[in-house]
């Protein structure tokens, strides 16, 4: 069996299992069943920004801003147009909700890669630093562009968002995103992504279309954004534009270059960690025999993310599954090679 | 509006701009020595602006009655000593290990650094903003017609007329300001002339945070409440302004800090008042998309 049909059954496997455990979901502890839930969202954004920043090697730090289109878009569509919807498939069963929330949050996807587009193209030109900066820029515009808008509630939030998320949705998401993403990197057209972000002088040169990847890669990401914003939306039935501010937009960063940048299973990986981690400081910061400046520390997760960050790049800046720049192996800090040259050349 | 009006926004806007230059002043001198754009220098001005916090209480008590220009000048010393510290210590400990990694590497350092300082600072100081005191009793001035001067505002802008002077001075007139633009044109063969990149790099980073750490008190006179939050607004639009100046180029930085500052009172004032901190980043777009080297920057084609 090779490997295209393995990835196949794997997704359908993920979908089926998914189903499986949202249908008997009730046995589970309804804080661990949120938790999660959240899991697979950040699986979702860990692996649609790793598609950008890892694989197309554009720097874009407003990630949340895609998300924040998709959950507002997602929402808005489903309080205000449920209705009809609704009375063509006879009332709220399982079908119409299916088919309302597949809608919706395709909606939500679509409308967050139209911002991927606005942001992927000014982008082109840009390169590392101002790079970042511009992206930031345009997640902090986005999210003033929301606050200002008051038929969605502008700083007040949005509430009253029905609940549809549930872990079939969540997992199943996660497992297409993951399929599509892994399926476009390893096919020819794929391996353009990669080519831009080792080099793209030398990308360029050999006809590789340097724009085309990159807007691809901004409108892919987006919409997978969109889309993981959207069951954000409808799992905490809240949302408040400060929620996906540059803050946010850190926390998937760091899920990105914990996992090692380019690599989807290590970003997938630290998505779980870190939303972990997180969970596991909360219980920290609550046991009372701790000294009270570990249990503050515990509870100010930035402080926590912003010290593994430094870490992370003084002592292993490819993250857990990333690999360093390949071409012509780096030479580190202390005349150590970290990379073992291959015997062939693959 | 009228031309008295026109006038204010325009006092109030240089006004504003002068605090945008001294942090962009920063963000261009570690930029011409290093290439590199210090995420981290927002915080500092926010360090400078708690030193001030913490430090006039227990100095200016020493200095009352005629003395207190002295007493004041002693903050902003002492606080521009203080800010110069921490960036030298933040180059040691997080960019100097990574000099040689590639620049992806160090931004995100940068990105962690300033998180540290922020959430650092809320730890440390407390998440709530805080009263920044009185250094200099704010009133306007008599005598000005229809337009208002605060006497904040003239103190800033002399403030920063000296610093910028002065500045000026140590770039061109001294050997590490020799230094620095050798570094800046071409370090490897500054190295082979004998300069040491490591002093001059840790020089920068400290000239830099000092001006920072001074913008941070000059603006919490301003703007009197202060929070470990406030600088990444303000680092973010002086990065800006550094840009639409021409990065690496000092005056540039000045003339960019002006021009953000006047253009943000401007749409402040205007209709579109909600949009202010958006204008900055619209300005970045539109200056990397016309003209990225900026006002007095160079037009290089890049060598592939």
């Amino acid at each position: 069996m090779n490997y295209k049909h393995i990835k196949k059954f794997a997704l359908l496997g993920a979908i089926i299992l998914a189903w499986v455990a949202s249908h008997y979901s009730g046995i589970f502890n309804p804080y661990w069943l949120q938790v999660a839930i959240f899991i697979g969202i950040n699986i979702t954004l860990a692996v649609s920004l790793n598609l950008i920043n890892g694989y197309t090697g554009q720097f874009s730090l407003g990630h949340a801003g895609f998300m924040a289109i998709g959950a507002y878009v997602s929402a808005y569509l489903s309080t205000e147009h449920s209705v009809w919807l609704f009375k063509a498939f006879g009332g709220a069963n399982n079908l119409s909700i299916g088919v309302l929330f597949i809608f919706v949050l395709i909606a939500g996807g679509l409308a967050a890669a139209i911002a991927g587009l606005i942001v992927g193209v000014p982008s082109l030109r840009l390169k590392g630093d101002y790079l970042a900066i511009v992206t930031l820029g345009f997640g902090e515009i986005i999210r003033v562009l929301i606050q200002n808008t008051d038929t969605v509630g502008g700083p007040r939030g949005y509430s009253g968002i029905a609940g549809y998320t549930t872990l079939f949705w969540t997992y199943s998401i996660a497992a297409l995103t993951i399929y599509i993403v892994v399926s476009l990197i390893d096919s020819t057209y794929g391996r353009g992504f990669l080519t831009v972000r080792d080099d793209e002088i030398a990308a360029e040169a050999v006809g590789i279309n340097t724009t085309r990847y990159k807007v691809t890669a901004f409108v892919l990401g987006a919409f997978f954004a969109g889309v993981a914003g959207g069951l954000y939306g409808h799992s905490t039935t809240y949302i408040n534009p400060s929620g996906f501010d540059f803050q946010r937009s850190i926390e998937i960063v760091i899920m990105v270059i914990l996992g090692g940048m380019g690599s989807t299973a290590g970003v997938a990986l630290a998505a779980i960690v870190l939303t972990l981690l997180l969970e596991y400081l909360r219980f920290v910061s609550g046991y009372q025999w701790l000294p009270e400046i570990v249990r503050r520390i515990a509870a100010n997760r930035m402080i926590i993310y912003s010290l593994v960050l430094i870490a992370l790049m003084l002592l292993r800046p490819q993250g857990l599954f990333g690999r360093l720049p390949r071409r012509g192996a780096v030479e580190l800090p202390g005349g150590k090679r970290k990379q073992k040259k291959p015997a062939v050349v693959t | 509006m009228s031309s008295a009006e026109f006038v204010q926004q325009i006092i109030n806007g240089v006004s504003l701009g002068a605090f945008y230059a001294l942090i962009a002043l920063g963000y261009t001198m570690v930029y011409g020595v290093l290439r590199f754009i210090n995420f981290a220098h927002g915080d500092v001005f926010m360090l400078g602006a708690f030193s001030g916090y913490y430090l006039t209480p227990r100095i200016m008590p020493h200095f009352q009655g005629a003395w207190t220009p002295v007493g004041v000048s002693a903050v902003l010393v002492l606080t521009m000593l203080i800010c110069a510290a921490i960036g030298i210590l933040i180059e040691r400990l997080a960019y100097r290990p990574l000099r040689k990694m590639p620049k992806l590497t160090v931004l995100i350092t940068a990105i962690g650094v300033s998180l540290f300082l922020e959430y650092g600072g809320q730890f440390v100081f407390g998440a709530d903003p805080k009263a920044f005191p009185e250094l200099i009793v704010d009133h306007a001035l008599e005598h000005t017609g229809v337009l208002t001067i605060t006497t904040t505002q003239v103190a800033a802008f002399i403030v920063t007329i000296f610093l910028l002077v002065a500045l000026t001075f140590i770039v061109k007139r001294t050997r590490l300001g020799m230094a620095m633009r050798a570094v800046s044109n071409n370090p490897t063969a500054a190295a082979l002339m004998g300069v040491n990149i490591d002093t001059v790099v840790s020089f920068t980073f400290g000239l830099g945070s000092a001006l920072a750490g001074a913008a941070g008190i000059l603006y919490a006179l301003s703007y009197p409440s202060i929070d470990p939050l406030m600088g990444l607004l303000p680092g973010v639009k002086a990065f800006v302004a550094a840009v639409l100046g021409g990065i690496g180029n000092i005056p540039g930085a000045a003339v960019g800090g002006v021009i953000l500052g006047v253009v943000e009172t401007f749409v402040g004032g205007s209709k579109f008042s909600t949009y202010r901190d958006a204008i900055a980043f619209a300005l970045l777009i539109g200056i990397l998309l016309f003209r990225p080297a900026g006002i007095f920057g160079k037009m290089q084609a890049e060598k592939v």
